[in-house]
C-alpha cells in the first residue's frame, strides 16, 4: 500500500530556518481539498510565490539547483504547529522523500511515516555539517541508507542515526498499519469485553 | 483496571491512564492503545473515509465516534442559507454524508450544539476523566484538563481509529508543570500557558506528556484548565493533562454524555484514583512561581515570543543560534522595532474566541472590562463564541449586549478567525491582538499580524486602540 523507503540519494535543500510550521509548509487556505494528492504545487506557498502568484526567486525551492530536491535539511523543531497531514503530503507530492533536522514536531514525525517520507534526526553538529553541503549546491546529493540508518554526506562522511525499529520495518516493507492492527482483532475486542466490566460508564 | 501490562513501581497520572488502555504491548514498548472517544472534523477527516470507503471497512465504535464541522462554517447568520465558498461547502458536505454513512454522533453546523469540537466534547459529557480522547487536530490537547489523554493526530491515523478504535503508540516521556502559589489580580490561565511556553520553548515538551499541577492550577476553573492543556501543543508536549477533583466532577455531572445514577458513583470512586503517585518519577520538572507571571502577549510568530506587556520589543541579537535569524525574520514580519515599548503598538483589530478562550468564562471576563466601553475608532472587534450553547448563555447574561455597545461584532460558533479557513480572515499587514493560539505568519490571513494573548488582554487591547496592561483599565472606573 504505502512506498517502501530503503535507500535515497538525492539533492538536498538547505532551509536554516528554526521552528518551521506546518502553516509554512501548507498554509489553510490548502486544507480545502477532500484529497490526499495535488498539493506539491502549494508546498511553502507562501514563501514560495510572490502575492500576485510569480514565483520567489530567492526561495531555496525555486532555484534552479534545487528544484528536483528530495531531501530538506532544516533547523530545529521542524513541523510545529497543526496535526495536518497535508504537511507530508504536500512535501511527498512535490517530491521530498526525507527531512533532516535536529528535532521534529510530534504529531508531524509521526504523519511522515504513514506517507513514506523518512525524517531523520541528527546532532546539531551533523546538521550543520549536512545543511554546509546542501547549501553547496552542486555538491548537494546525500545518501540516506534507512537498511544501515545512516545519512552519506557528499563527501563520504556517515553520520548514523536512531530510529524506532517498528517504524523502520513498515518503511522499509512498505507496510500499512490499519492492516497490521485488523489482524489483531481478537485482542481488541477482548479489550473491549473487559473494559465494559471495570469501566462501564465509558 | 484492564490492560495487559503495567509499569511497575509508582506511576504518574500519565501512566496509569495509558496502562489501563493497552491492548497490546510489543517487546520494543511499542502499544496498541484502546481508544475511548474520537471526535472529528470536517478538514482531517474526508480522506480517512475515503480510506474506509475504498478498503470496504466500517467504522469500529461509531458510538464512541463524535463529528462536528467548525474550521470552515461562516460565523454570520446567514450560513443558515448554506455556505457559499465552494470548497468549504464541500468539505461539510462530506462530513454531513460521512456522518450520516457510517453512523457516528453528528453535530450538523445549524445545530444549536454546533462549536469548536474542543469545547463541544466537553460541553456535551463526551470528555470524561480517565478516558483517551484523539482527534485529527493538535488542540485535542485541551481535554486533557479533566485529566483524560488527549492528543491531536494525523489523518491516516483517524482513518486508523476509524477501522480499529485503537492507535500504535509509544509511550512518552513525563514532564511535571507545576505552578505554585496564588496568581495576581489581572493574570489568566492564558497568562500561565504563555509564560510557560515562553520559559520551556515551543520544542520544550516535545517527547512528554506534561501535567500540570500546583496550587495556581488547582485554583482555576475548568474552563482556566481547558484554557491552560489547550496550549501544550504549542509547547511541544503531545498531550498535557491536569488530574481530577471536585471542580472537575462538579463540571462533568449532569452533562448529556456524563453516567448517572450508580454509573456515576462507580465512575467518580475511579476518577479519584486518577493522581500521580506521590514517588512517581518525573523525566522533567519545571516550577513556576504563579506570583512572577504578569499578563503576556506575543510579539513575534513563534507561540515562545512570549514577553510581559511592560517589556519592550526584543532585538534579534538578543537571542543566540537559530533563533537569531527567526527573530528577524519575525519583526520583520511583524512590522516591529527593536526596543518599541509593548504598550505602544498600535493594533486594528480585536478577536475574542478559539478553543483557548471561547468558552463562556471567557466572554464573561472579556465583557467585564468592555462594560461601559468602546472600541477605540478604527478597530474592528469580533466575538465569536465556542459553540452554540456558549452563545446562548451569553445572551441570557446579557454579555452580547455589552459586546455590541462596545462596538464588537456578535457572531455564531466556529473556529472563525483563529485560522481564517473560513471568510474571517486579517488583511496583509492588520495587527490583531488576539486570544486563540498560534501567531504563525499567515495563520489569520496572508500577511496578517497576530498578538496572542488572554481576553481581558484583548478587550483592553481593543478599547485603548493598542497593546495595553489590563491592569491599568481595570484600575480605572468607567
Ligand atoms: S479554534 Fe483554532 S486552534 Fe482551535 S480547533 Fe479551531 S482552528 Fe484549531
Amino acid at each position: 500500500m504505502m512506498e517502501k523507503f530503503t535507500t535515497l540519494t538525492g539533492i538536498a535543500a538547505p532551509m536554516p530556518l528554526v521552528n518551521i510550521d506546518t502553516d509554512m509548509i501548507i498554509p489553510k487556505q490548502f486544507l480545502k481539498t477532500i484529497h490526499r494528492s495535488g498539493l506539491g504545487k502549494n508546498l511553502f506557498d507562501e514563501m514560495r510565490y510572490n502575492p500576485d502568484g510569480s514565483e520567489n526567486p530567492d526561495f531555496v525551492l525555486n532555484k534552479p539547483a534545487y528544484r528536483d530536491a528530495q531531501i530538506i535539511v532544516a533547523g530545529d523543531n521542524f513541523g510545529c504547529g497543526s496535526s495536518r497531514e497535508h504537511a507530508p503530503w504536500a512535501l511527498k507530492d512535490f517530491g521530498i522523500r526525507a527531512v533532516i533536522s535536529t528535532s521534529f514536531a510530534d504529531i508531524f514525525y509521526n504523519n511522515c511515516f504513514q506517507n513514506g517520507i523518512l525524517p531523520v534526526a541528527l546532532p546539531q553538529d551533523a546538521v550543520d555539517a549536512l545543511m554546509r553541503d546542501a547549501e553547496n549546491g552542486a555538491n548537494a546529493r546525500l545518501t540516506i541508507d534507512l537498511e544501515n540508518q545512516v545519512v552519506i554526506g557528499a563527501d563520504g562522511t556517515e553520520y548514523p542515526f536512531q530510529i524506532d525499529p517498528h517504524r523502520r520495518h513498515n518503511l522499509l516493507n512498505g507496510l500499512d498499519d490499519i492492516g497490521l492492527t485488523l489482524e489483531k482483532a481478537a485482542s481488541i475486542s477482548s479489550y473491549e469485553q473487559q473494559a465494559a466490566q471495570s469501566r462501564p460508564w465509558v | 483496571m484492564t490492560g495487559t501490562t503495567h509499569t511497575t513501581g509508582p506511576r504518574t497520572l500519565y501512566d496509569k491512564i495509558f496502562d489501563a488502555h493497552v491492548v497490546e504491548r510489543q517487546p520494543d514498548g511499542t502499544c496498541l492503545l484502546y481508544i475511548d472517544r474520537h471526535l472529528v472534523h470536517e478538514v482531517t477527516s474526508p480522506q480517512a473515509f475515503e480510506g474506509l470507503r475504498m478498503a470496504g471497512r466500517k467504522v469500529h465504535s461509531p458510538e464512541r465516534t463524535i463529528a462536528v464541522p467548525d474550521h470552515n462554517v461562516p460565523t454570520t447568520p446567514d450560513r443558515v442559507n448554506g455556505i457559499e465558498n465552494p470548497e468549504g461547502r464541500l468539505q461539510v458536505a462530506e462530513l454531513d454524508k460521512n456522518a450520516r454513512d457510517f453512523g457516528v454522533n453528528y453535530y450538523p453546523m445549524n445545530d444549536i450544539r454546533q462549536g469548536i469540537v474542543h469545547i463541544v466534547g466537553p460541553e456535551q459529557g463526551w470528555t470524561l476523566p480517565g478516558m483517551t480522547v484523539v482527534c485529527g487536530d493538535s488542540h485535542t490537547a485541551t481535554h486533557g484538563a479533566f485529566g483524560a489523554l488527549a492528543h491531536g493526530i494525523g489523518t491516516s491515523e483517524v482513518e486508523h481509529v476509524l477501522a480499529t478504535q485503537t492507535l500504535i503508540q509509544k509511550k512518552s516521556r513525563n514532564m511535571k508543570v507545576e505552578i505554585t502559589g496564588k496568581l495576581r489580580p489581572g493574570v489568566t490561565a492564558k497568562d500561565i500557558t504563555l509564560s510557560i511556553i515562553g520559559h520551556t520553548g515551543t520544542a520544550g515538551g516535545t517527547g512528554y506528556v506534561i501535567e500540570y499541577c500546583g496550587e495556581a492550577i488547582r485554583d482555576l476553573s475548568m474552563e482556566g484548565r481547558m484554557t491552560v492543556c489547550n496550549m501544550a501543543i504549542e509547547g511541544g508536549a503531545r498531550a498535557g493533562l491536569i488530574a481530577p477533583d471536585d471542580t472537575t466532577f462538579t463540571y462533568v455531572k449532569g452533562r448529556p454524555h456524563a453516567p448517572k445514577g450508580a454509573a456515576w458513583e462507580a465512575a467518580v470512586a475511579w476518577w479519584r484514583t486518577l493522581k500521580s503517585d506521590d514517588d512517581a518519577r518525573w523525566d522533567k520538572v519545571v516550577t513556576i512561581r504563579a506570583e512572577d507571571i504578569a499578563p503576556v502577549v506575543t510579539w513575534g510568530t513563534s507561540p515562545e515570543d512570549v514577553l510581559p506587556i511592560t517589556a519592550a520589543v526584543p532585538a534579534p541579537e538578543d537571542f543566540t543560534g537559530g533563533k537569531v535569524g527567526a527573530a528577524r525574520r519575525s519583526l520583520d514580519y511583524m512590522g516591529l522595532t527593536p526596543g518599541t515599548p509593548l504598550s505602544d503598538i498600535a493594533i486594528d483589530a480585536v478577536f475574542i474566541g478559539s478553543c483557548t478562550n471561547g468558552r463562556i468564562e471567557d466572554l464573561r471576563a472579556a465583557a467585564e472590562i468592555l462594560r461601559g466601553r468602546h472600541l477605540a475608532a478604527g478597530v474592528r472587534g469580533m466575538v465569536v463564541p465556542g459553540s452554540g450553547l456558549v452563545r446562548l448563555q451569553a445572551e441570557e447574561e446579557g454579555l452580547d449586549k455589552i459586546f455590541t455597545d462596545a462596538g464588537f461584532e456578535w457572531r455564531l460558533a466556529g473556529c472563525s478567525m483563529c485560522l481564517g479557513m473560513n471568510p474571517d480572515q486579517l488583511a496583509p499587514g492588520e495587527r490583531c491582538a488576539a486570544t486563540s493560539n498560534r501567531n504563525f505568519e499567515g495563520r489569520m490571513g496572508r500577511g496578517g499580524r497576530t498578538h496572542l494573548m488572554s481576553p481581558i488582554m484583548a478587550a483592553a487591547a481593543g478599547v485603548a486602540g493598542h497593546l495595553v496592561d489590563v491592569r491599568e483599565m481595570m484600575a480605572q472606573p468607567v
